[in-house]
């Protein structure tokens, strides 16, 4: 019996040690962004978090991942966590400012905010850049592998709809995104509060949902790099990073169609414990050599135009990446919409996705 | 038909590790698709040990199931001790307490709690941070406890209570006859409720999932959150690691457990 | 006087419990009776539960047929391992306990690798020139993902029952002039009674409530109940609506589990390891 005793013992031991190291005096700041969305240091690419460590001793960085803005709303809003630092895109930057979630950020402390381009200032969601400095920008647009879908299909967003495709289509897994895509496809704004127009995309994602693979975000990544599906609505910085891996992969915007331009943005929220930690992170993800290094693997579009100059010129020429101006015309960004909308859009994609009738509450 | 029973049995135990053992290859994997075996590399281990927060997530999981079976283990111990003494009426009310978080779903116990803590902390108390370390703590022995009483129950009623009885009228106090004549007596029964709250810890993710926060989360919770990204092959790799170490720490017992039932057969043959 | 002493000791964990079992479920109720937008009374979310039942009848079919499968491939491997020797015996409970102590998540993701349309068997399919199948993203890929996952629940339980039968009765049997079929059916089988409802509800209780599995491995029409609660509550921030299906869920598991009790008469203790 001893024996056990003495084995749980030493267990027990090992154990406090291993929890030893959190009993530092250094600063820690959650931060939360998307899966995928910042370099740590694969493909000989920087480890921001790593360089950050090291510039900033005394202040350690613990590093969690949502996989939408619903999610980490939800997660948020659920209260119960503390957060420092969010990215999440423009729309939901909107919808935390009107609900008071997000805490005025203090520009002494973030001096590299002077390099974000006019363009991505003053923006629709944060007019007075008081909550929020853009991380990246992008657009979305179809994945498709060449190999299997045949040029003549690729019209519109319509080819999410193929039968010809079906159990090879993968589609978004949260409502803006979903929803944005029926919107655009029955030319209604992206931006709509008709409950009537919300309620026909539901019907036109319910009708869709059949030919549907899986509902995903990141698992696009494996999916379409090993050809298991062909066809997903994905970002297009994304896209890059899947090309590099199947060269058979194809991105396209639809022509005659709207798509959706993005921005992701950086914001303290007001669960905040360490504001100032996490301004000098904020500040260090502005600085343009550790925003170009970044942005070469992340291979989203930098706002930065003075990050550029230390990023792979391959990248920077993509014009995926960084579209025409002409083609930039056509995408339009979400905006926060009222509460009582984004609920409607979530309880809708709900039924959608749990195959019960679709019906306006 | 023991012939056929043992090649079904047979079968059966391809059908259990055949998985593990697409896992356990993919972890010698020079590629990352878990499909095609591009070439061998011992590089993922590597990968693991440079990995920090893999290795704080792997340390948080140990602590967390550590601290909640070895707590669990003493209160629920005791707590058996005492559930034994009640009347028969009480006794019964008590152990279907103990059954609730045992026949619930654990989604609906995740849930429940997580609504507790959340409900509690943030609008009753109005704190910033109500799902932290502790809380996860809570919900761990919450659904530990009830392996350790439903394995030393038994054992209480096996107990012959002549020898507590006779320790009293030696001269043992109540606390002495306990330490002296009932733990001996239920310590197999402790133990196993201790391993089986430890593994139940250390693998549980649809509990904690509900139930975490950010600041601290535990390996099988990551791991759900790595398995919504493109998957890192060095994942792999810790599960291999995992499955040798559970592995040799489970023969090791048996060994143990074999070893001591023989010398207690040549001690009462003897 | 020691007796009521040693009474006390129970009343911390009755305390407890009570806090962390019985009061959670009661803020469940709460939620379930208000609504998501103005936290007021509301019986909305409970008369929508009429919408959801679709998925709570799949979820018990796709569980009752996993448990099913179970039993049946799982009674014989109990039996087998009951009349190994000791040691044997031990060395196979262990294999049977192992795959319980590894991620599930993994595990089952290593059923995607398998059986996906561009997975392992697929591609050695093509290897030999044979066509391929569609294996992943059907109703029997969930049932297998079910099956696999909580099989060792069905032989530990089964096993630990077998192995108790007196040996003394089957041999009184025979020399009574049973064959084996005879034995097995009127002996063997009555007495495993207990280790089968357990084993039953120990497969059905998870597999009714899973979310990853029919998420990995079933078509998107197959939505099971526990997909409806999870994402209820990670994404569609309705806590509300999720907290009254969790309610419905666990009032079918212990109608489920009363009824299976009722067939027992007994109750069974935690497996023994």
């Amino acid at each position: 019996m001893k024996k056990y005793i003495c084995l749980l013992l030493t267990v027990l031991l090992l154990a406090g040690l291993c929890g030893c190291d959190t009993a530092d005096d250094r600063v820690t700041i959650n931060v939360y962004n998307w899966g995928q969305y910042i370099s740590e240091g694969d493909d000989g690419c920087i480890d921001v978090i790593a360089l950050f460590e090291e510039r900033y001793p005394n202040i350690r960085v613990n590093y969690v991942t949502f996989d939408s803005n619903e999610t980490m709303y939800t997660k948020m809003a659920g209260g119960g966590i503390t957060v420092d630092v969010i990215i999440p895109s423009d729309y939901m930057v909107g919808r935390l400012i009107e609900e008071n979630m997000l805490l005025e950020l203090d520009y002494n402390n973030i001096p590299n905010a002077q390099y974000i381009d006019s363009r991505f200032r003053n923006t629709d969601y944060d007019p007075e850049n008081k909550y929020s400095i853009p991380y990246t920008w992008g657009t979305v647009g179809i994945i498709y592998n060449s190999n299997y879908v045949d040029e003549e299909d690729v019209t519109g967003w319509e080819l999410l709809w193929n039968e010809k495709y079906a159990d090879k289509i993968l589609m978004f897994d949260n409502s803006r995104d979903a929803f944005g895509i029926a919107q655009n496809l029955l030319g209604y704004s992206i931006n709509s509060t008709d409950p009537e127009e919300l309620k026909a995309c539901a019907e036109k994602l319910a009708e869709q949902r059949p030919v549907v693979q899986q509902y995903i975000m990141d698992q696009v990544f494996d999916l379409m790099e090993n050809e298991e599906a062909w066809i997903a609505p994905y970002y297009a910085g994304d896209y890059l990073t899947m090309a590099e891996e199947n060269e058979a992969l194809c991105f396209y915007l639809p022509e005659d169609q709207g798509f959706n331009l993005f921005i992701d943005a950086m914001c303290i929220p007001t669960c905040a414990e360490n504001k100032e930690a996490a301004e000098t992170f904020i500040n260090f993800l502005c600085e343009p050599e550790i925003a170009g290094g970044n942005m070469d693997w992340v291979c989203y579009g930098t706002p930065l135009t003075a990050a550029k100059e230390f990023m792979d010129p391959e990248v920077v020429n993509d014009p995926v990446s960084y579209p025409s101006e002409e083609t930039l015309d056509r995408g339009t960004g979400y905006i926060s919409l009222p509460r009582s909308t984004t609920r409607l859009m979530e309880e809708l994609f709900m039924q959608v996705r749990n195959g019960i009738p679709v019906h306006l509450p | 038909m023991r012939k056929a029973n043992r090649i079904i049995t047979i079968l059966i135990f391809i059908f259990l590790y055949a998985p593990m053992a697409v896992l356990i290859l993919a972890s010698f994997n020079t590629g990352k698709d878990i499909t095609q075996f591009e070439g061998f590399t011992f590089m993922r281990y590597v990968e693991v040990f440079q990995d920090r927060s893999l290795l704080t997530l792997l340390g948080n999981s140990l602590i967390i199931s550590i601290l909640s079976s070895a707590i669990a283990t003493v209160f629920g111990t005791f707590s058996a001790v005492g559930i034994q003494r009640l009347g028969p009426k009480m006794r019964k009310t008590v152990m279907g307490l103990t059954n609730i978080p045992m026949t619930n779903p654990d989604i609906v116990t995740g849930i429940s709690l997580s609504l507790l803590f959340v409900f509690v902390g943030s609008k009753m108390l109005g704190q910033r941070n109500s799902l932290t370390f502790w809380t996860l703590l809570i919900a761990h022995i919450t659904f530990n406890l009830p392996y350790v009483i439903l394995n030393v129950m038994p054992k209480l009623q096996q107990m012959d209570n002549s020898l507590v009885e006779a320790a009293m009228d030696l001269g043992c106090t109540p606390t002495q006859s306990f330490f002296k004549v009932t733990l001996p007596e239920i310590m197999p029964g402790i133990i196993s409720g201790a391993i089986m709250s430890f593994t139940m810890s250390l693998d549980d993710f649809v509990i904690s999932y509900f139930v975490t926060g950010l600041d601290f989360i535990t390996l099988p919770v990551e791991i759900y959150n790595y398995t919504k990204k493109q998957l890192q092959p060095k994942i792999y790799a810790m599960f291999t690691m995992l499955f040798l170490l559970i592995f040799v720490l489970m023969v090791v017992m048996n060994l143990l457990q074999l070893r001591q039932e023989k010398a207690d057969r040549a001690r009462k043959g003897g | 006087m020691k007796k009521n002493k040693s009474v006390l000791l129970s009343a911390p964990y009755i305390l407890w419990m009570v806090i962390f079992t019985l009061i959670p479920l009661c803020v469940v109720l709460y939620y379930a009776l208000t609504d998501v937008e103005t936290g007021a009374f509301s019986v909305k979310n409970m008369e929508n539960l009429v919408l959801y039942l679709p998925a709570f009848w799949r979820s018990i079919l796709y569980s009752l047929v996993s448990a099913l499968i179970c039993l049946v491939i799982g009674y014989p491997v109990a039996y087998y391992m009951a009349h190994c020797s000791p040691t044997a015996q031990k060395f196979l409970y262990m294999l049977v306990m192992l795959p319980m102590c590894m991620s599930f998540l993994l595990r089952t993701l290593a059923w995607v690798g398998l059986l996906q349309d561009t997975g392992i068997i697929n591609n050695f399919l093509d290897m030999l020139g044979l066509p391929r199948l569609s294996l992943i993203r059907t109703p029997g890929a969930v049932i297998l993902g079910m099956v696999y996952n909580y099989l060792p629940y069905m032989i530990l339980p089964l096993y630990s029952i077998i192995v108790k039968i007196d040996h003394r009765l089957i041999e009184a049997a025979e020399d009574l002039g049973c064959n084996g079929v005879q034995v097995f059916a009127r002996v063997v089988l009555p007495l495993s009674m207990p280790g089968i409802l357990s084993g039953i509800t120990m497969v059905f209780v998870p597999a009714v409530s899973t979310f990853y599995i029919s998420n990995k491995l079933g078509s998107t029409d197959i939505v099971l109940i526990g997909d409806i609660i999870e994402r209820q509550f990670k994404q569609g921030d309705n806590a509300n609506m999720g907290a009254a299906l969790s309610l419905l869920l666990m009032i079918l598991v212990f109608v489920c589990t009363g009824i299976m009790n009722r067939f027992g008469g007994d109750e069974e203790g935690g497996v023994p390891v």
